[in-house]
Formats: C-alpha cells, sequence, structure tokens
C-alpha cells in the first residue's frame, strides 16, 4: 500500500483562528473586487464591457508601437495589444465603445493592409460586443451564482442539516471571492469564461466539503464519547488521502489545459487551478471549523443528539 | 461466480458499443462504412461548435420604435392627402413626436374638420385640440402590434435573405423582445454576409423638387462626411415636405468618396414592397445593374407616375440614399424598371437578394458580433486533443503509482468513461465547443474521485482487517452515499449554467453535466465488476490497493 498521506493527525480545529484571520482578508480582497468589477473599474473583458476583440495574423511581423499610432491616429481611442511571439499574430482589444459600429475589424483590416502594403493580414477571430449585451451578461453572472448557491444551501439541508448548508455555503461563497479577489490582483480579464471557472470550482470546492461532512456525520453517529471538536479533527484527517488525491489529480488535467490548451483557455485554466487549491484549504480549514463553532456555542449534544 | 457478474459485464459492452455507433460518424472511419450503416444507424454526430468550426454569430437589436415611427410618417402624409381631398385648409402638418402628429390649422372653422380625422384614421385618438393645432396620438395596443409585428417580420426577412446568399445550416431565432440570433458556420466572406443582413433595403421612388429656389444654392458636391452641416445650414429654406438626400459618388481611381446633394420631395410615388422580381444584369460596358419588375399593382402605379411626370426627375433611393435620378422621358408601362449605380456583381448581386427577401420593418443594430475564421478553430481542437491527452496519461500515471492493480481498474473506469461521455454528446447531437472541452478534460481529472473515494475506503476497512472480499463491498457501499452527494451538487452548479450560459459556456455546461452523470455509472457499476469477477476466479488474500 503506497499511502499519500499515511495517517495523520493534524488539528484543524485549533487552527481556525490563524484560517479565519486569513480568508477573512481573502473575502475583504475579493469584496473589493467585486466591487470594483461592479463599478467597471476592473480589467473587464469585452463580453461585461463591451468592445471588440480582433485577431490579426500577418505574413510578417508588425511593431506595436506602429500598430498603435496607426490605430490611435485613425480614431480608434482606448486600444490593447497582445502578441503571441513566433506566431506573427496581433490580439487587438478595443473597449468601451460608445455604440458599437459595426464592422470593425474589416476597417481595421483596411488601415493595416494600407499602411503596410507588402505584409499580407488576415483576420483570424474577431468580436465585437455591443454594451447593452454586456449589462445583461453581468445581470445574468450574479444571478446565476445566486441561484447555484440557494440550490447548493437546499440540498445539503436536505441531505444533511441546516446548518451543515449554511456552512458550506459559507465555504463556497468564500472560494469564489478569494479566486475572484486572486485574480484581480493578478490582473487578469474578467471574462464570461472566468465566470464559468468560478461557478465549476463552486461545484468542485463543495464536492470536497460534502465528503468532509459526510465523514463527521457517520462519525458523530458511532463515536459519541469524543467531543465534537475531536470528532470532526479525525474525520478531516480520515478523508485527508482522498481529498489529496482527487485534489492531484484534477490539478494535474488542469495543468495540461493551462499549458497545451491554447491561449482562449489559459486563464480558464489559471483561475480553476487556483480554485482547486483554495477550495482544498477551505473543506479543512474553513467550513469544518465554522460548523464546529455554530455548533458549540449552541451546545454541541444538540447536534450529537440528531444522529444517534 | 458472483451472481450478476455477466449481465452487468454485458451491459457495460452494449453502453459501449452504443456510444461508439453514435460516435462513429464524427470519425475520419464514417466515409468507409456501407451505405445500409449510414441510412440506418446514427450520423449525425457531433456538432462543432462556432469557435471551433469558423464562422459568424450575430445578434441583432431591431430598432422597434423606427418600426412605429414609420409608420407615424406615413399616416401624416396620407392625412395631408386626406385633408386636401375633403378641401381642409391646414398650414402644416408633420410628426412631432415618436407617436404623435400635430396638425397646424390657423383658418377658422377648421378645427372641428380636423378633429374628424380619427374617424379616418381609427389608429389615432386626439390628444389635444386647441386653437390653431391638434395633435392627434397612435393607440397604444397599435404602437405595441407594429412592434411586435416588426421583429417577427425583421426575423422572416432575414431568413429569406440568408437562404437565398446559400449558407448551410443556418440557425437564426429570436431572442428576447427584440433581438434575433444569427449563426452562419463556416462562412467564406463574413463581412459580404453581415452587409447583406443589415441592410434595410427600403426602396423608394420619390421625385425630385425642381421648382424651389433652394436648388440653385445647394453646392453640387460635397466632402463625405459634411452631410449634417449641409441639412443644417439650409434647413430654414428646405420647403415643407421636401428633404435633402445624397447621391454616393466613388472615383474610380484613387477612391475618394464625395456626394451629390439632391431636393427630394418626401412623398413616396412607388415602393419597393410593390416588386416580384429583382435581377442582376450586366449592361454594355459590363457594369452591373439590378432590374426590378413590379407586381401589376405596382406597375399600374408605377405607369400613372411616369406618365403624369414626363420631363421631370425620378430619384431612385435606396435606405435614404439617392443611387440615381434619371429623368423620365417618356410614360413607362410593363412594370420594369432598372436601378444602377457604381455596383461591383457582388453588390448588385447581395441588393437583387434583399429587393427580392424585402425590407426590413426597422433598422438592424449589430449589437454582438462574433467572427471566427476557419483556421483557428483546427488549431483550438488540436490543442485541446493534445491537452487532454497529456491530462489523461498524467492521470494514468498516478493512479498506478498510488493504487496499483485497483489503479488500474479506475483506469478502465476513466476510459469507459471518456467513450460514454463523447457517446453520449453525440447521441444528444450536442454542440462541442472550446469550453467544452476544456469541460472534458477538466471530467477526467475529477472522476477518479469516485474510485479515489471507494479505494481509500477498501483501505480503511482492511486496515480493520477485514477480509479483501468484504472489505470491497463495505468501501463500495459505504462511500455510494459520498458520492451520490459529491455529484449531485457539481450536477446543480452545472445546471445553473446550462441555464444563464450561451453558446460556449453552454457547451462546458453540457460536457461537465454529462461527465458527472456518466462518472457515478462507471465507477460504482463499471469497476466494482471488474473487482468482482477477479474475486470470483480465485479467492484473493491480498488486495493491490
Amino acid at each position: 500500500m503506497l499511502e499519500v498521506l499515511g495517517k495523520t493527525n493534524i488539528d484543524f480545529i485549533e487552527k481556525r483562528h490563524i484560517a479565519f484571520v486569513f480568508s477573512g482578508l481573502l473575502i475583504l480582497l475579493g469584496f473589493f473586487a467585486f466591487i470594483q468589477i461592479y463599478m467597471g473599474k476592473a480589467n473587464l473583458g469585452i463580453d461585461f464591457a463591451g468592445g471588440a476583440a480582433i485577431q490579426l495574423k500577418s505574413d510578417r511581423p508588425v511593431r506595436i508601437d506602429e500598430a498603435r499610432s496607426l490605430l490611435e491616429k485613425n480614431g480608434f481611442g482606448d486600444v490593447e495589444f497582445q502578441e503571441f511571439p513566433g506566431a506573427n499574430r496581433l490580439l487587438i482589444r478595443i473597449k468601451k465603445q460608445e455604440a458599437i459600429q459595426g464592422r470593425t475589424a474589416e476597417k481595421i483590416l483596411e488601415l493595416f493592409s494600407d499602411q503596410y502594403r507588402e505584409n499580407k493580414f488576415q483576420i483570424e477571430s474577431s468580436s465585437e460586443i455591443g454594451p447593452t449585451i454586456g449589462k445583461k451578461l453581468q445581470k445574468d453572472a450574479i444571478v446565476a451564482v445566486t441561484l447555484s448557491m440557494i440550490g447548493i444551501i437546499l440540498y445539503i439541508a436536505f441531505r444533511f442539516e441546516f446548518k451543515f448548508g449554511i456552512a458550506a455555503a459559507i465555504a463556497t461563497f468564500h472560494d469564489i471571492l478569494a479566486v475572484l479577489g486572486v485574480i484581480y490582483i493578478l490582473d487578469k480579464e474578467i471574462t464570461l469564461l472566468i465566470i464559468t471557472a468560478l461557478l465549476t470550482l463552486a461545484g468542485y470546492s463543495l464536492s470536497d466539503t460534502v465528503v468532509v461532512f459526510d465523514r463527521i456525520r457517520e462519525n458523530l453517529k458511532k463515536r459519541n464519547k469524543e467531543t465534537f471538536g475531536q470528532v470532526i479533527n479525525s474525520s478531516i484527517n480520515q478523508v485527508l488521502g482522498r481529498t489529496f488525491m482527487t485534489g492531484l489529480t484534477s490539478i494535474l488535467a488542469v495543468i495540461a489545459l493551462y499549458i497545451f490548451g491554447g491561449d482562449v483557455i489559459h486563464d480558464f485554466a489559471l483561475t480553476l487551478l487556483i480554485g482547486i487549491i483554495v477550495g482544498t484549504y477551505s473543506s479543512w480549514f474553513i467550513a469544518s471549523p465554522i460548523l464546529f463553532v455554530w455548533g458549540s456555542s449552541r451546545r454541541e449534544g444538540l447536534l450529537k443528539k440528531a444522529y444517534r | 461466480m458472483k451472481k450478476g457478474i455477466k449481465t452487468r459485464s454485458y451491459f457495460i459492452a452494449l453502453t459501449v458499443l452504443v456510444s461508439i455507433v453514435f460516435f462513429l460518424p464524427s470519425t475520419p472511419a464514417y466515409k468507409y462504412m456501407p451505405q445500409w450503416w449510414k441510412t440506418y444507424l446514427p450520423n449525425k454526430g457531433i456538432n462543432l461548435g462556432l469557435d471551433l468550426r469558423g464562422g459568424i454569430h450575430l445578434v441583432l437589436e431591431v430598432e422597434e420604435e423606427k418600426a412605429v415611427e414609420n409608420v407615424v410618417e406615413r399616416a401624416a402624409i396620407n392625412m395631408k392627402e386626406y385633408l386636401n381631398e375633403k378641401k381642409v385648409q391646414i398650414d402644416s402638418i408633420r410628426r412631432s413626436g415618436p407617436t404623435e402628429i400635430s396638425i397646424m390649422h390657423s383658418q377658422p372653422g377648421t378645427k372641428d374638420e380636423v378633429s374628424k380625422l380619427t374617424e379616418g384614421f381609427p389608429n389615432f385618438t386626439l390628444k389635444e385640440k386647441k386653437e390653431g393645432e391638434t395633435i392627434l396620438v397612435l393607440r397604444e395596443g397599435e404602437a405595441k402590434r407594429i412592434k411586435e409585428s416588426a421583429s417577427a417580420q425583421a426575423l422572416e426577412t432575414i431568413r429569406n435573405r440568408i437562404d437565398q446568399y446559400g449558407v448551410t445550416e443556418p440557425l437564426i431565432q429570436r431572442q428576447a423582445e427584440n433581438q434575433i440570433v444569427i449563426q452562419l458556420p463556416g462562412i467564406k466572406e463574413p463581412g459580404r454576409a453581415k452587409e447583406l443582413i443589415g441592410k434595410t433595403a427600403i426602396l423608394e421612388f420619390k421625385l425630385l423638387d425642381e421648382e424651389s429656389p433652394l436648388i440653385n444654392q445647394l453646392p453640387p458636391l460635397i466632402p463625405s462626411g459634411d452631410e449634417e452641416k449641409t441639412i443644417n445650414e439650409f434647413k430654414d429654406k428646405i420647403p415643407d415636405g421636401d428633404e435633402i438626400l445624397f447621391d454616393k459618388i466613388v472615383n474610380a481611381e484613387t477612391g475618394k468618396v464625395i456626394k451629390r446633394p439632391y431636393l427630394v420631395k418626401k412623398r413616396t410615388m412607388v415602393s419597393g414592397d410593390l416588386l416580384t422580381d429583382a435581377r442582376v444584369s450586366i449592361g454594355e460596358f459590363n457594369e452591373a445593374f439590378v432590374s426590378i419588375t413590379f407586381d401589376s399593382a405596382g406597375a399600374k402605379l408605377f405607369d400613372m407616375v411616369t406618365a403624369e411626370n414626363v420631363n421631370k426627375h425620378l430619384a431612385i433611393i435606396l435606405d435614404g440614399n439617392v443611387y440615381s435620378a434619371p429623368r423620365i422621358n417618356e410614360r413607362i408601362s410593363g412594370g420594369k424598371a432598372q436601378i444602377t449605380g457604381n455596383f461591383t456583381t457582388n453588390e448588385a448581386n447581395d441588393l437583387a437578394i434583399a429587393l427580392r427577401a424585402g425590407a426590413l420593418p426597422a433598422p438592424v443594430r449589430i449589437i454582438q458580433d462574433v467572427t471566427v475564421g476557419p483556421t483557428l478553430g483546427g488549431d483550438s481542437i488540436r490543442m485541446g486533443i493534445s491537452a487532454g491527452i497529456i491530462g489523461t496519461i498524467a492521470v494514468i500515471a498516478i493512479m498506478a503509482i498510488f493504487y496499483r492493480l485497483s489503479g488500474v481498474i479506475a483506469i478502465f473506469a476513466l476510459g469507459l468513461n471518456i467513450i460514454l461521455l463523447i457517446g453520449a454528446l453525440a447521441a444528444l447531437n450536442a454542440t462541442l465547443t472550446l469550453p467544452g472541452i476544456a469541460g472534458i478534460i477538466l471530467t477526467i481529472g475529477m472522476s477518479v474521485d469516485s474510485n479515489v473515494l471507494i479505494f481509500e475506503r477498501i483501505r480503511e476497512e482492511l486496515r480493520q482487517g477485514k477480509p479483501v472480499r468484504l472489505a470491497i463491498d463495505a468501501g463500495y457501499d459505504k462511500a455510494f452515499l459520498t458520492i451520490i452527494d459529491s455529484h449531485v451538487t457539481t450536477l446543480i452548479t452545472a445546471l445553473v449554467l446550462f441555464l444563464f450560459g450561451t453558446g460556449p459556456i453552454k457547451g462546458f455546461a453540457v460536457s461537465l453535466s454529462l461527465g458527472v452523470t456518466i462518472n457515478l455509472f462507471t465507477s460504482i457499476v463499471g469497476t466494482k465488476v471488474v473487482f468482482d469477477f477477479i474475486n470470483s476466479l480465485r479467492r484473493m488474500e491480498r488486495l493491490s490497493i
């Protein structure tokens, strides 16, 4: 038997104060990022903010400073460039257009073809999104996150107990906010794909939490001599090997996506990667300790009685 | 032999077979299959999303208010004629708001006559009746009806145009109240298609005003972009019932665009909705033009208009731009006319399509436009597949190292998982997108979770000294509820993503939820069979786990 971690006996409950402070900071950061996003001050992708993104391929490389001055001269204001080394690809992002002008890609292709006559250009992809769509997507994303939260609380409350549901929901909410905060700090573009990753990792982190809770429930039934804290600690320790293995295989798959999946998937995979780490952390140090704090403050016996 | 091993094995084999049959059309091997196979067995396979296949995705917004304004505008012109016929003297009539018409009448006694207008125009109600001014307003229900029908009609017209343009498997749908989603996969000239779809294509024939003194003051040519300025400059001099429209002139050598202003009478003499046909023709100098044929009502009207206005100029106007303003030399019977302009053959062709399919009831605005070139999609698929293969190898290696023989059984479950997932995607004729591929890869990483849960349980049971067979059964039993719980929670989020996501995100949600569901089957039924089978061959003293 090749044990990953062997038999462990880590006191997770005892470390809860440090974890709560650390997570509190993460949540604050997440809230800050959320407000910035809501006010439109964060690095919002064009699917939320409106604008255009055009991927231009050329036979020969184009200098970015030249490209920038060319576009600025022709009335394209807030332009961002991204180069793909060795591929002669240029990603041009134009943000926050007041009204969608239509045919932006065609206009830019024309401008470049005129300016560099000896170079051949081709539009590989382009997207233009009007601000009204962005507003709707923002609203949809918030509704989606809220709905999945409610769904999760209801399911766990149904399967376990209301307290478990709330604790799991807080931990999941913590994960979403924490990852959002980290993404914001890394100055990654917040796109629809990132929101998708956030919801996916909500599901992932929840599975982790559920596995721990499941064991807590089971142990509460048979170990009635131990204190609530001891039961929680040994439960986490018992499933530690599983959490670690699942985290490891998931991380491997996500790393493969991150490295080989291409540019579109890059930030998506990064978000998932951060999310898996944070999600694993929160099921150990946040979800279960919340259950402990809540359960013990109201006479732990109550909780245990329910499962006898 | 333990009960049911055979049945379960056959069932698994059957699911694999069905998956392969469903997925086969998406593989290169499909073209070697016999004809009866292609006819009677599934032949659709997996759809590739626009992001993988290339094409355009447009969301159009129908400017419904404009449709209402158009109706009100036209009603105002009709009211003017109506009052003329009844010999009621008024000073002016114009649209004064989105749904309002204001009529100025200084002659005494006209007030009551004017307010009788609502009898002839029952869609309008009297809003204000003052000395000298009467204001009519369009009924709210009618405005609503116009808006509703504008979107429906726009959808129909656009579908017509796309059909005639020739696109395979287009998707044209209404979304929300006034939005239309259009997906054109694999299209070659996206710019041209967008131009055709977005054209309002309102064709009008209007007379030039050749009596106003203004025509001598208008500059013969102005630079492009100065239209607004020119209109403002002469604003006060434009006679009631006239407007200034422009003709676009392109210099063939330099490509420079200049505009020629025309003073045009607002009243539409003949309009494009009376057409039966529009075709491209090539003239003697190899120039393309569009010949149009009116229906019988249109032909009669055209005949009458030309007969009454010989020697005057008739402007041909498309979407508010003058194309030409030829002189009517003689009465034109037979209901045929030509639209000339500096067209390329493609432009003339697209114009003919737009005229045949009819005008949009209101202008449309493109509010979302995603175009993906075909090469990029191919790259994405290749990258997705290599990421998938590498991810799978890594997961396989880890499982084999940590769980030995049991790990190999889990790998068998993983393979089963992938085959069934692809088969299910094909069976549902689902659309695979780039995030969808990511979803599959993520499923690969997460799918071993159930087996890890089971294996860790079995290990615990073994540590307590249970015999192998009992440990395996207990491991599966005890892990079962945990596995259900953790899968359902993932499914909840996937479901929400499916409900709220569009396009690529929906693809992700589909792969993820299918992956999770199938995983439940493969890990609980799939691996258990293998354990039971091995166990039935010989009594296991020790388990390689």
